[in-house]
């Protein structure tokens, strides 16, 4: 094909490359809970609007871009809710297949929503600054720190961080 | 600290995305936004691509054809909105199964022509409706069907570029000298049909 680096793929190629880290994403940024949610409507909204994307754009930096925005959306109807029990009693047990560290989501859970975010989209998604500063609407500097300060954080409040792990 | 060790903290079962996938696959749909839904089936003549918009199916595409090359074409020439979504298609592979173990003869699908445009598409509607199972024609008298009996050269074309191949079946067309010719899937391919519609 002529204009191979032009050609628009198959959005299906967008799923397969892209949903376990966006997956990961709104997980670190929205807690397990509201994370399915989060992806469906991620991935709703990139459907929508993906034929109008330029065939050139920085695909990954896109998906996160609108994860970015529907977790704030969740997030706000969420503090609309009552008061959030922190696990409630009858999840479905099939929602919950992954094996999760409920105490690494406690320690991301507290950090600051910036710097959350910040960790998420650089050491989950693996964004340069500059893309995450634009998401953040921030400047690169901002963003860098806001990155730095949670990670350091999440070192001190969930060592294992830190600890070399063999693979399981 | 790399990105990869904690994304290492963050693992995600394949089961789940599974899950979600479906998940999207129906909110796609419920919203129209699933312009194109597509899936595989395993046939006699190799694993077969089907594709199918709201309207009906569009393109039914052979192993030899390159089916990432396919979806990438119907990716430009119809919409980038697709997902692999069996349901859609389920019909339809159940109509295929049906026909390859010689229990079904005609096809019960909507069809969508949006590939195919003018005289060839005029040429594959003759095709679709007089040329029944078991039977075949040459060039020379699909061209008269189709109402132009000097163009064989481009009832030929038509053939060898139908998009909906054994559905639509071009298959049926042969050479005057008794020939299969060409075939979109190969001529191994046009032979098995061309068999199997005998043997019933």
């Amino acid at each position: 094909m002529k204009t191979d680096q032009l050609v628009k793929p198959p959005f299906e190629a967008l799923v397969a490359q892209h949903g376990a880290t966006v997956l990961r994403v709104v997980r670190a940024v929205v807690g397990h809970t509201d994370a399915d949610d989060a992806w469906s409507n991620t991935f709703l909204s990139a459907l929508k609007a993906y034929p109008q994307l330029p065939a050139d754009a920085n695909i990954e930096a896109w998906l996160v871009t609108i994860a970015h925005r529907k977790a704030i959306d969740i997030t706000r109807s969420a503090s609309r809710r009552a008061v959030p029990v922190a696990d409630p009693p009858d999840s479905p047990a099939g929602d919950r297949a992954d094996r999760h560290d409920f105490d690494l989501d406690a320690a991301v859970g507290a950090l600051p929503p910036k710097q959350r975010q910040a960790v998420a989209y650089h050491y989950l998604a693996g964004l340069p600054y500059s893309e995450i500063a634009v998401i953040l609407d921030s400047s690169v500097a901002a963003a860098r720190r806001a990155a730095a300060d949670g990670i350091a954080t999440l070192r001190r409040t969930y060592p294992r961080l830190d600890t070399p792990r063999k693979s399981q | 600290m790399t990105n990869h060790e904690l994304t290492e903290f963050f693992p995600v079962d394949p089961g789940h995305l599974q899950r979600l996938h479906a998940r999207l696959e129906q909110d796609a749909q419920d919203s129209d936004l699933l312009d194109l839904a597509y899936r595989t089936v395993d046939s006699a003549v190799g694993t077969l691509l089907l594709a199918a918009t709201p309207r009906g199916l569009v393109r039914v595409a052979f192993a030899n054809e390159g089916h990432d090359n396919v979806l990438l074409t119907l990716s430009q020439r119809i919409s980038p909105r697709m997902l692999e979504a069996p349901s859609r298609l389920d019909s339809v592979a159940r109509q295929l199964d049906e026909y390859f173990t010689g229990r079904r003869h005609s096809f019960d699908v909507a069809l969508d022509w949006s590939l195919s445009q003018g005289f060839r598409r005029t040429v594959l509607e003759h095709l679709n409706t007089d040329i029944s199972y078991g039977a075949t024609a040459s060039y020379a008298a699909l061209a008269q069907l189709s109402g132009s009996p000097r163009a064989v050269r481009a009832v030929g074309t038509a053939c060898a570029t139908n998009p909906i191949p054994i559905v639509v079946p071009c298959h049926r067309v042969i050479r005057s000298d008794g020939t299969v010719g060409a075939y979109r899937g190969g001529p191994v391919a046009k032979r098995v049909l061309l068999d199997l519609e005998r043997q019933q």
